[in-house]
Formats: C-alpha cells, structure tokens, sequence
C-alpha cells in the first residue's frame, strides 16, 4: 500500500522536478538593445518632472537632459557659463539689465518655434507658480506682480531680465542655468493649463522641452524613458532611447550590470564597485559632485556652544579612516563648504584627529570628564558608518555620544526643528554659484524661531551677524576674482568658529558596460549628460 | 401527512433563508467595522509619526512659506479631528486623494501596483500549496521516517532564513551564474514598446495577447520571485498540512476505513485529506492574504513594482493618503479573502451548514 503512494510520489516530484527545467530551459544571453543605453538607479526621489517645480536630484538629471536654458553651466570649466538657447548676451554699465540674444531658427520638441516669448513665460510660471526651487530667481527681485516687467521678451529674438541689485554678473548667469530657468514650450503649456495652474498638472509628469533627449514616460518607482528629439539644434544624441530603470539594491545592480541587462548601474556601494573592478567588461567613471556630508552642533545646546567644545570635537574625527575605507571611491577628505572646481572654493583640509588637542580644549571649556551628546542618524550608509567611527573617536576625549537612529524624513523633521543635539547629514548645492552654500553655511540674516529664512546656519541656531553682512557684500562683488577671494576667507571662518564638522566631498560613481562609449559624469547632478553616450 | 410535511420543508426553508440573511448580515458588520477600525487607527498614526509630510512634497532646500503654503494646502493646519473627518467625508465618495510621492491619484496607483503583487502572490500560493500539501502529508504518513525529517527541514529553512539573504543567493546562482531566469522588474526593457498591458495583469494579457515571447519573458522575470515566494509559503502550508494529517489519521473513522479493507492510498488521499482540507483552506487563504500585502523585500530585491513597496515608500516619506488608500485595500482584501474561505469551509464541511 505504501509502495503505491511512493510511487506517486515520485510521480509527483519528477513533475515538479520537469517543471523547474523547463522553466530553466537555458536562454541566449540577454544584452540590452544596440540602440538603447539602460541605467539602474534609484529614481524613487522624483515628485515632479515640471522644471518649475522639480527640485529633487534624479529630478535635475532628467531636466537636465531635456530642458535647454538660456546658458548652461561650462563643463570644461565650471567656474563660467556657456551659451544655451541665447547666442549672446550683455550687461548693462550699472549691472542692472541682461539683455539675451535667442539664437534664430531653434524648435522645441514638438516643432513649435523658440522665441524670447517661450523665455519670458518659463520664467513668469517659474515665479508665479512659486515651488521649491522658485528662489532661485525671485531672489533677483522677481514677484508675481513684476515679473512680465522684470523678465520680457523685447521681440521675438530678444530677452530681456532686470535684476533689483548690482549683482556680480557670475552669480546671475550661474543661476541662470538652474533647472528652473529652463525654457518651457508655451504654445504646448498653455494647452493643458486648468485652473490657471500654468499646466503645472500636467507638467508634472509630461514635456515640453527642447533639450537632446524627449521625456516619453515616467512610472514612479518603476521607469522613466527619455527618446532622441531629433528637433534639437545642437549635436544629437546618439542613442535612440535611455533607460533609468528604478532599482534601490547596490548589489542587485551590480548582478544585472555584470549580465549584462542594464549598461550602467549608478548607486553601487563601495564592496560592489571594490568586486566589479577586476572585471575586463565593466569601467568605471567618477567625478566630484556638489554635495558635502557634515555633521553640525546645535547651538542651543550649552555644552556645544562653547567655542572650545567646537573645535575639540572637529579634532575628534578620524579623517584619514574614514577617508581610507568608509567612503573610498564615493567621496575625497574635504573640510570647507564650498565644493571643488566652484568659483572660491578652498583645499583646505587643516584638522586631523588629536584627541590630545581635543583634551586640552575640553578640559579648557571647563569640560575635563568630557560630557553626554546624542545625534541624529538616519540609517543608510555611509552616514551611519561615519556616525560609529565618530563614536570610538569621541570616547578617547571622553565625549559620550549615542547614536539615535532614524528614517531619513524622520530625522530631517527633527533637525528643522532645531530639536537635536548633533545631526549628521549632507547638503547638496542648490545652483552652482559660491552663494548657494554660503547663504546657507555662512549667513543667518534672523536666529528666531519665526524667521523667514531657516538656512542651516539658523537650524543650528548659530547667530552671526558679522558673517551674514560679508556673505551679502560678496553677491554684489563684480570682480570674478576678488568674489572668488571673499568666499574663501568666508570659508577659513566657518572652518574655525563655525558648528559645522564637514568631513567629506561626494564623488559620483557609475560603473559602465565596457560597450558603452561616452559616457561622462557631469560635475552637477543636473550635468550627468546622455546625448554623447553610444554603444559599439 | 403532505401538507405537514410541506409546511416543515417551508418553515426549514424560511429558517435557512433568515439565517443566511443574518449571516450576511454579519458579514457586513464585521467588514465594515474592521474596515473603519483600520481607518482610525491608520490615520491617527499617520498624523503623530514625527515625519513631517510636507517635507515629501516641497524636499528640505524649499523656502519656509513654501512649506507654510503647502501646509495649509493640505490642511495640516487644521485640528486633527477636523482632518479625520475631512479625510472620511472625501473617502466615502471614493476619493482617496493624491499621492505626493508619484502625483497621481491614489487609486490609480493601487490599480497598477496591485496587479503586479497580485501575479506574485498567486503564483507563491500556487506553487506552495501543489507542492507544500503533498509533502505535508508525505511528512504525517511516515512519520519519523527520513522523509519526515527532510520536510521539517525544508520546514525549517524556509521559516528561518531571511528572505532578504535568500533572494540575493537565488539571484547569484540562477541569474548571475547559471543565467536560467531574466532580472530585474516585471518585463524586459524590449517590450516595453511593443507591448501593451490592458488590466495590468501581464501574464494574463499577454496571453490573452498571443504574445508568446511576451510570455515567455514574463514568466523568465516572474519564476525566481514567485519560487522564493512559493517556497516560504511551501513550509507553512506543509507543516500544518502534516499536523492537519497527523490529527485525522488517528481518527476512528481511518481504523474502521482500513478495517473495511480500503486501500491505504484512498485512505489518505480520499477520506482523510478531505477532512484536512477544511482547516488547510484557512491557512491558505491567510498565506495568500499575507502575499498579496506584498512582499517588501522580495520586490526591494527583485525591482518588482508591487503595492508592498509602493506603501513602504509612502509611509517612509510620510505620503499619508497612499499609505491611507494601501491599508485600506489590503483591509479590504484581508476581509474578502476571509469571507470567502469562510463560503468554502462551508461547502467542504457539511456541519458548519446548519449552525
């Protein structure tokens, strides 16, 4: 009897067995199509793919690739602009009016024809309808009441913007290439306006742009699909589609870059990028970015508003370990706020752990037995990493410090709060112009809790007047070279007084199929270029 | 005699029928207060984790009365009562509200990241169940025996090892070195132009389609998520089936069954594992409903756009009305699933007719 049911049993397990082959049945290797470049990266970030709205990294990425703007930033020499959209441009003696020259016979993707028209209007929704990155131009004394006076076309080829301040002409033209000064189609726009929201709802996750690539389809956490525009003046890309694919996991990135299903893999982790470099079929590409990672000491705690207590606890990180293993390959020592290859910014990296010097400056604030500090740490590497080395390295001065961890927003939230002791985390240039950080590292025009303006300086309740006239004076500095001088000496003080520990530079690094050619990381995040990627 | 028989048969009759109405009737209460339930407490937690939703919507770099705006957009200015009522008055006329995080309504959302867990999950059920049910009762027959141990470690495995480490193995060796299964997402990059989804359910449409390579490619994405999937159900399903088979065959009915002379296989497979069945269609149905909330991980691992991490997103980010609408739909589910396994126990088991 029990022979029977043996027997079906193995009936039952050869058919599972049969099952699972011929699912396994082996499969001609998989390689993307010749035509098409496909990315695996988290593009979970994206709220908005409206340039008058988008703020968020993946975000700049995709505008930058297919939105033009008057100018772009030089990608061979950062500290200038290039021109976009405008063929030429001047400045008024009193450094008051730019005048912008279109260049002639430019289409947007949809084959509508480019004027100072389409300019003027992307700068009026841009202001009106007033979303995060909106201060980029307002901040030039745009309002939703002047700005078709402020920012108008003159005729179809000329555009002309008026700014309230003598700014340095760098600043303004830096600004400029933001992602929300990209040139919108309005003939397109004012097709899907509803409720006079300047088609905000449907830019949102559509397109009406003119760059070197066409925004065909966005799938929140799933894919996002961009096609040649073969209406664009400049040289066209090269590959018909790009692909970012959504995919969070460094190590399943690396899988399907090693299988060859995507061609370029961009969040993987330094064990990942360590193990793909033995690998003949896969290069890599990195370049500094930007974003600073720092960890910052709110002043209304007692004990950290002590000047001695400051510099004691930048003398109580090991730079050169953390520098060596925690962020190889995806970021350099950096201490200064301002990152690499901007105008002003400063190589210098002065501090080293000492716990001696850190012992001798407690003991001077009165602090000889160290003291208890917690900080805030939301749990992604490699700031959780950098959080424990800061740990060990505090306890040899006796500083006891418990790490709370958290989720990203959750510890965010309480940071803008000005609810935490310590907080660890990163700040990514909002446009690439010196002031971007410095307004933010180096000025704090109001330290009450209902200011206006919470930069991060209020968010550390650090009070500076002194600094946040400096930090002004150098925006209305016309000489490129002693505005570049004035940021560094801004950066030497925040580096000795300041409750900033800046502790590393963000390299980005994208491991590539050794097929595909041309591709650059950009110095910016919206500067990550497709149109000159090819595959062989 | 007729006409007394008559008027018992109508009066049974007329007892079942008001029976069945109040049994419905109980379904109904039960749905709709563990719905609401879920609900309250889904939004009053929503409101008191410290993360503030704004921050999802305008980022951290945004100018203070850009969040101040979208704070009173939202009506987070409002007293939470307020915004409780506010949300139900909307909810009832089938408004979930938009999700911040992907700028569509939630209930779109829903009706594409449902599908593709839903695909998964009925194939993990589908797999541990054939394959879980069988060696359930091979593990009772002979029990103690090798093939008892075997399945308890099989059991044991699939209950203990982290789903995490076991999708990131199965992807080394079926994907990366052995090439047998295709990775990541749903569907190859390819066919994203050439085929087009018509319910979501991309098995069923593409076959309905007569896209063989369609299919083909699908199943090649979907088999190693659905296996692991399978997998962990098979060892829960095969040890309470073993447990299910130990408590019948001990019956009185098995003794007088094999006294009768029956073959031991129709002992097993007829008499027995039917009477197993009605407590096993719980298990599975629970199993198939704990799938269909989605399985984070195995869709982190495996890039697979499912409602276990559209939620999971949401509620990092603080995107209260897609986590709101999610709950609400897996509570849905949760409920649906048990009524219906509630229909079938009674069908498989005459006693729970009557009462």
């Amino acid at each position: 009897m029990l022979h029977t049911l043996t027997g079906r049993f193995r009936l039952l397990t050869t058919a599972a067995a049969l099952s699972i082959m011929v699912a396994a049945a082996p499969q001609a290797y998989a390689a993307t199509p010749k035509d098409t470049v496909v990315l695996a990266w988290a593009i979970d970030d994206i709220i908005s793919l409206d340039p008058g709205e988008a703020f968020e990294i993946s975000a700049g990425e995709i505008t930058g690739n297919t939105y033009d703007n008057l100018v772009n930033l030089d990608i061979s020499d950062t500290s200038k602009v290039s021109p976009g959209i405008a063929e030429s441009w001047t400045v008024s003696d009193d450094a008051l009016t730019y005048t912008f020259k279109i260049k002639p016979d430019l289409k947007f993707a949809s084959g509508n024809p480019i004027t100072a028209e389409d300019v003027a209007y992307s700068f009026e929704r841009a202001v009106k309808l007033d979303k995060s990155p909106a201060f980029i131009l307002t901040q030039f004394g745009l309002t939703a009441e002047n700005v078709t006076e402020k920012a108008k076309a003159t005729d179809p080829s000329t555009f002309v913007f008026t700014v309230d301040k003598p700014y340095a002409p760098s600043f303004v033209l830096n600004c400029l290439t933001a992602n929300v000064a990209s040139v919108v189609d309005k003939a397109l726009v004012e097709q899907h306006v509803t409720d006079g929201d300047f088609g905000n709802g449907w830019l949102k996750t559509n397109y009406a742009g003119s760059g070197p690539f066409k925004m065909m389809q966005w799938r929140a956490n799933e894919i996002l699909v961009l096609e040649r525009n073969d209406n664009y003046y400049g040289e066209k890309a090269k590959v018909k589609r790009a692909i970012y694919r959504h995919m969070k996991e460094s190590s399943g990135q690396r899988l399907a870059l090693e299988n060859g299903d995507i061609d370029i893999a961009r969040n993987l982790e330094p064990g990942d990028l360590e193990a793909i470099s033995k690998n003949k079929d896969i290069t890599t590409d990195s370049a500094p970015k930007g974003t600073v990672y720092y960890f910052s000491l709110n002043q209304k705690n007692e004990t950290l508003a002590k000047p001695e207590v400051r510099e004691a606890l930048k003398y109580l990180v090991d730079y050169d370990a953390i520098g060596a293993t925690l962020i190889k390959g995806i970021g350099e020592i950096h201490q200064t706020f301002l990152p690499k290859g901007m105008l002003g910014s400063l190589d210098s990296n002065p501090y080293k752990l000492d716990v001696a010097k850190a012992k001798e400056l407690l003991e001077k604030a009165g602090l000889k037995d160290g003291f208890e500090v917690t900080m805030d740490v939301r749990n992604t590497q490699p700031v959780t990493g950098i959080a424990e080395s800061v740990q060990q390295t505090f306890a040899q001065a006796g500083v006891k410090l418990s790490i709370i961890p958290g989720d990203g927003k959750q510890t965010l939230t309480k940071y803008r709060a000005r609810n935490h002791d310590i907080y660890i985390g990163q700040w990514g240039t909002d446009y690439w112009d010196p002031h971007s950080n410095a307004d933010t590292f180096a000025a704090n025009p109001n330290n009450a809790d209902d200011a206006a303006a919470k930069p991060l300086t209020w968010r550390n309740a650090w009070d500076i007047p002194e600094l946040t006239k400096q930090t002004a004076a150098a925006l209305l500095e016309r000489d490129a070279d002693k505005r570049g001088a004035m940021y560094q000496d801004l950066q030497k003080q925040v580096l000795e007084t300041g409750p900033f520990v800046i502790v590393f530079q963000q390299t980005e690094v994208a491991a590539v199929r050794a097929d595909v050619k041309g591709y650059k990381l950009g110095p910016s995040f919206d500067t990550n270029l497709l149109s000159t990627v090819s595959k062989e | 005699m007729t006409l007394s028989d008559s008027s018992v048969v109508t009066r049974r009759n007329r007892r079942r029928a008001s029976s069945a109405a109040m049994g419905f009737l109980r379904f109904a209460v039960t749905a709709l207060t563990t719905i609401f339930g879920l609900l309250v407490v889904t939004f009053f937690i929503g409101r008191v984790i410290p993360i503030d939703p704004v921050l999802a919507i305008v980022g951290d770099r945004a100018p203070a009365h850009v969040v101040e705006r979208t704070r009173i957009e939202l009506g987070l200015n409002l007293p939470l009562y307020q915004q409780f009522f506010f949300y139900v008055k909307q909810a009832l006329t089938g408004n979930f509200g938009t999700s911040v995080l992907t700028t569509n309504p939630v209930l779109e959302d829903i009706r594409r990241v449902f599908p593709a867990t839903i695909e998964l999950a009925t194939i993990g059920t589908l797999i541990g169940s054939i394959l879980g049910i069988p060696l359930g009762v091979l593990a009772a027959v002979k029990r103690g025996s090798i093939a008892d141990q075997i399945v308890r470690i099989i059991g044991l495995i699939g209950y203990s090892v982290p789903i995490f480490w076991l999708g990131l193995l199965a992807l080394v060796v079926f994907y990366a070195q052995l090439r047998l299964v295709a990775y990541p997402g749903r569907i190859d990059v390819v066919y994203e132009y050439t085929f087009t989804p018509m319910t979501g359910f991309f098995l069923f449409d593409a076959i309905v389609q007569r896209q063989w390579d369609v299919v083909w490619d699908l199943f090649r994405h979907i088999a190693l998520p659905g296996a692991l999937l399978g997998y962990f159900s098979l060892a829960y399903i095969s040890r309470m089936t073993r447990s299910f088979m130990l408590t019948e065959l001990s019956q009185e009915y098995v003794v007088a069954a094999r006294a009768k002379g029956l073959s031991e296989t129709r002992i097993i497979w007829f008499h027995a594992l039917r009477n197993a069945a009605v407590p096993l269609v719980t298990v599975i149905a629970l199993s198939y409903a704990g799938l269909l909330e989605g399985s984070v991980l195995t869709e982190t691992i495996f890039s697979w756009p499912g409602l276990g991490l559209y939620i999971t997103n949401s509620l990092q980010n603080a995107d209260m009305n897609a986590v709101l609408g999610g709950t609400l739909v897996i509570g849905a589910v949760f409920v649906g699933i048990n009524i219906f396994s509630d229909l079938l126990y009674r069908t498989l088991d005459p006693r729970t007719r009557s009462r």
